[in-house]
């Protein structure tokens, strides 16, 4: 006797039960806290903070934790708190210039103004597991050694602006005050899109996606030649102007890793040659996200720049329709919610096509 | 099957009238200051080697670049006269679809190569209205047969077609709506010497029949002879010479059309 | 604790929505574009229908919500929890009580009448998509009606089958002009969406487009005049409540292939059994 299937609801509810055993794993281990995730695995936090389209370690800090550390999950959930807060206004375009520095590096100088600061990186380290690190309590690194050295150093100039100053790399068209940028959180992503719109679908996107995308133009996929012009890393004020006061007021300061790339020159009739940029930015450390996303957008401006768009990286339908992980996630994993009326439908097709394989056509009426 | 053309009565202007048509690529000249009129059932050739910007003109025509100067004029079956340069996108693709055709050198490139020869001929019927798969079959059928594919290739899908086959077919899938004018870019391109000739002459029986006007780059003066009226010489970007076909190739005046003439090997 | 405006949405959002909407129905079958937000549930799941019933539901609406047909589906009960929790409305899951119905690849059999909303999630709305893959080519498509391609489809699926192939998700042409995704329902119930006397909303929320189908207005799915549009047919009636005529869900029952027949829509099949009789036995 067949008894149709219910108490969906109740099944819900205790697989959020259950969820919640898992998460907190064995009990005589100790929970994880906030402070401990925000400090000791700060780059997750970076990483959804970026991601997640939202400045707040705390609330990231929770993010991660409430998703048992699958940040593609954490990111969801801090995307999903961004859209109950009210946009109290846009901030001052952040001037990265005038940041205090902790890592400054070149490729294309040998030495530069301010020298290159290593800072905190895992670029020379050898990747060996560190079993010191398995028992917790080891003494902590005393301020002269943590690596941080000397205090940040400020005005410290950018060397795209050296290379601006002699004509040698194409200039960013100053911005006009009353320039209105578009917000990709508000309104749909439409094509052909506007460079701002790109770069904030670059940052927002996955970084796996991003950086195939980026290793890609490495391999012949779209090249444009790129140097690391350079990768700072430090902190950075946000000011904002309130309507009522009139001028710009400091509201916060932040960590964050921008990278510019110098790429393939170019020339023309009219023109002198002159190297082409790529840009990328992020908060805190992430500095390969912010890496790959100066090669993506570099990139895209394929078309802009008149150079003969051959690969997907170039493509901007291609690249931006793809590069949002809570889209991605949300549609690969649909796959798993019910499909069984198209089934059924689908069903129903290939048994009657199979009855009726190997019987003649009717022949076509004219 | 007789077909009533609409321009086969005398017109008082032509159908295509191109002034001043500039195009460059950067430094590059694509073409430069080019100006011909095409009158309705008449066939000019454009002839020129490699990089002498005749490509560039067709281009420019069927507006798969945008010139940088000139004016293209064009008469529409209606009477009425358009600015090519001015028209919207829209009436532009409308216009390819319905009085204009298009063949590339690579058929690949006017084909849809994943749906079959049927549905490549029906393609331009059903987007203007036709609703009956039969019907629209069996025009698709005609059309095979007149541009000698086989009946049994009907289903067949165009990658199983030899290049001279897969030619034919796109110029089929054009023709079926009756198109006043067509732009061929190098038709018998990369075709083998028996299958060029075979190609040759169903053209200039369809271009009669139908009373076409047409536009055909090419770099071998044997197709220009074969098909064209009149003929324009381009070197550098540039239109050297002009003229009716038969006087340009007996008589050439310019020295590089003289050149190109001799260098063409005799039987 | 932070509390949630009536249905999750603040205001503004809610007013940006509906002028998507309201330009969605005075253009029948067209893509609305509109700023579709982050919501408490994942991409592909109903962000879009969640949007548009949170943007249209007020405080005296009852809303029934379903999934493959049935009240009881997880996703169904998923989302109907969701407004049971931030608009304290009455849910119900008979058809003909509703004022407003989610739904997910169905539509219910009991028929719809003047003044119900029936909310529509969209995976893909772009009906040309499979054929272009690019989204700035097909809105010149639908701009300019160049629908020739789609033609061209059904055009090989006769060819190569004696019959078209698509099975759901069945274009049609709504009001004699614009080409539309119906969502992924059977074609079964194409013809429920011809002069409907409902309001049918789509949302697709990753997609980010919202579309519809004003009352009585002409959908025809696409045909050949000697291949007419022809719909699922089954040759017993449900094994529950003997309806013919119903779309049937198969299932499995034994390890001997065993099979049963049983409507998809479960609530016109409980309101053909009077509340105590048992199911029709086997």
């Amino acid at each position: 006797m067949y008894v149709a299937v219910k108490g969906g609801e109740r099944a819900i509810d205790n697989a959020h039960r259950l969820l919640a055993r898992e998460r907190r794993g064995d009990p005589s281990v100790p929970e994880l806290s906030l402070a401990q995730i925000e400090q000791q695995l700060a780059l997750a936090v970076d990483r959804v903070m970026v991601e997640g389209s939202l400045h707040d370690r705390a609330l990231a800090a929770l993010a991660v934790k409430q998703s048992r550390g699958d940040l593609i999950e954490a990111i969801f959930l801090l995307r999903a708190y961004r859209t109950t807060l009210p946009r109290l206004g846009v901030s001052l375009p952040l001037d990265t210039a005038a940041m205090a520095v902790h890592r400054r590096v070149s490729a294309i100088f040998k030495d530069l103004p301010g020298g290159q600061i290593l800072g905190p990186t895992f670029d020379y380290t050898h990747r060996l597991l560190d079993f010191e690190l398995a028992d917790p309590g080891g003494a902590p690194a005393s301020p002269a050694e943590d690596g941080r050295g000397p205090q940040a150093q400020t005005s410290l100039p950018r060397v795209m602006d050296l290379l601006d100053r002699e004509g040698l790399i194409e200039s960013e068209p100053p911005a006009r005050d009353d320039a209105r940028v578009g917000d990709l959180t508000r309104e749909p992503l439409t094509f052909p899109s506007g460079r701002d719109v790109r770069l904030q679908n670059l940052a927002r996107g996955d970084e796996g996606f991003l950086l195939a995308m980026g290793y890609a133009t490495q391999r012949g996929y779209g090249r444009n030649h790129p140097f690391a012009g350079e990768i700072r890393h430090g902190e950075v004020t946000v000011s904002l102007t309130p309507e009522e006061l009139g001028f710009p007021v400091e509201i916060a300061t932040i960590t964050v890793t921008e990278c510019q790339m110098v790429n393939q020159f170019k020339g023309s009739a009219t023109s002198p040659a002159q190297f082409t940029r790529g840009y990328g930015l992020v908060f805190g450390g992430a500095e390969r996200k912010a890496m790959a996303m100066a090669l993506v957008d570099r990139a895209l401006r394929g078309r802009e720049l008149g150079e003969e768009v051959s690969s997907p990286t170039q493509d901007e339908e291609f690249v931006l329709s793809h590069s949002d992980s809570i889209e991605a996630s949300g549609f690969v994993q649909h796959l798993k919610l019910p499909h069984y009326v198209d089934f059924q439908s689908e069903l129903v097709l290939v048994r009657d096509l199979r009855a009726a394989h190997g019987t003649p056509r009717a022949p076509v009426v004219q | 099957m007789t077909i009533e053309h609409p321009s086969a009565t005398v017109a008082d202007r032509p159908l295509l009238s191109v002034r001043g048509l500039g195009k460059r690529y950067g430094a590059q000249i694509g073409c430069r200051d080019v100006g011909f009129d095409l009158w309705p059932g008449e066939v000019l050739g454009v002839v020129g080697e490699s990089g002498s910007g005749k490509t560039t003109v067709l281009d420019c025509l069927s507006g798969r670049v945008a010139a940088d100067g000139g004016q293209v004029t064009y008469t529409k079956a209606d009477g009425s006269v358009v600015d090519l340069r001015r028209l919207d996108e829209a009436a532009r693709r409308r216009l390819l679809r319905t009085e204009w055709g298009v063949v590339h050198q690579h058929a690949r490139e006017g084909l849809r190569m994943n749906v079959s020869a049927g549905a490549n001929v029906g393609e331009r019927l059903m987007a203007l209205g036709a609703r009956h798969y039969g019907r629209v079959r069996g025009r698709a059928l005609d059309w095979l047969a007149r541009v000698e594919i086989g009946e049994s290739r009907i289903d067949d899908l165009p990658e199983t077609f030899s290049g001279g086959m897969q030619q034919r077919l796109q110029i089929a899938r054009n023709l079926v709506t009756e198109p006043r004018l067509v732009l061929m870019d190098e038709p018998t391109g990369g075709l083998d010497v028996s299958v060029q000739a075979r190609l040759l002459d169903l053209l200039r029986g369809l271009v009669e029949d139908l009373g076409l006007s047409a536009v055909i780059v090419t770099h071998d003066l044997a197709v220009a002879r074969l098909l064209a009226h009149r003929l324009l010489v381009m070197r550098g970007g540039l239109v050297v010479e002009s003229g009716l076909t038969d006087q340009v190739l007996d008589d050439p005046q310019h020295p590089y059309a003289q050149l190109l003439v001799s260098s063409v090997l005799q039987p | 604790m932070t509390r949630y405006n009536f249905a999750y949405l603040d205001e503004q959002t809610k007013r940006m929505i509906r002028r998507a909407v309201l330009k969605a129905v005075a253009v029948p079958g067209y893509q609305v574009p509109f700023g579709s937000r982050e919501m408490p549930l994942s991409y592909g799941w109903g962000t879009g229908g969640v949007q548009v019933t949170a943007s249209v539901i007020g405080p005296t609406d009852v809303l029934k919500v379903i999934d493959q047909g049935a009240d009881d589906t997880t996703n169904a009960v998923s989302i109907r929890k969701f407004f049971a929790r931030t608009t304290g409305v009455a849910t119900t899951t008979s058809t003909e009580a509703a004022t407003l119905i989610q739904t997910r690849h169905r539509i219910p059999e009991t028929p719809l009448r003047e003044g119900q909303i029936l909310v529509l999630q969209v995976p893909i709305p772009e009906p040309l998509r499979w054929l272009e893959p690019r989204e700035a080519e097909t809105r010149k498509m639908h701009a300019l009606e160049e629908y020739g391609v789609m033609y061209v489809r059904l055009y090989e699926d006769i060819t190569r089958h004696g019959r078209v192939a698509q099975t759901y998700e069945y274009p049609v042409i709504v009001d004699g002009r614009y080409l539309m995704r119906p969502s992924p329902i059977p074609k079964f119930d194409n013809p429920k969406l011809d002069r409907s006397p409902a309001l049918l909303l789509f949302g697709a929320g990753r997609e980010k487009r919202i579309y519809a189908v004003p009352p009585w207005t002409r959908v025809k799915s696409l045909d050949f005049d000697d291949h007419p549009f022809e719909v699922e047919h089954w040759d017993r009636p449900c094994d529950l409540c003997g309806a013919r005529g119903a779309f049937l869900d198969e299932l499995i029952v034994d390890d001997k292939g065993g099979r049963l027949f049983i409507c998809s829509d479960t609530d016109f099949c409980a309101r053909r059994r009077p509340a105590g009789d048992p199911p029709r036995p086997m």
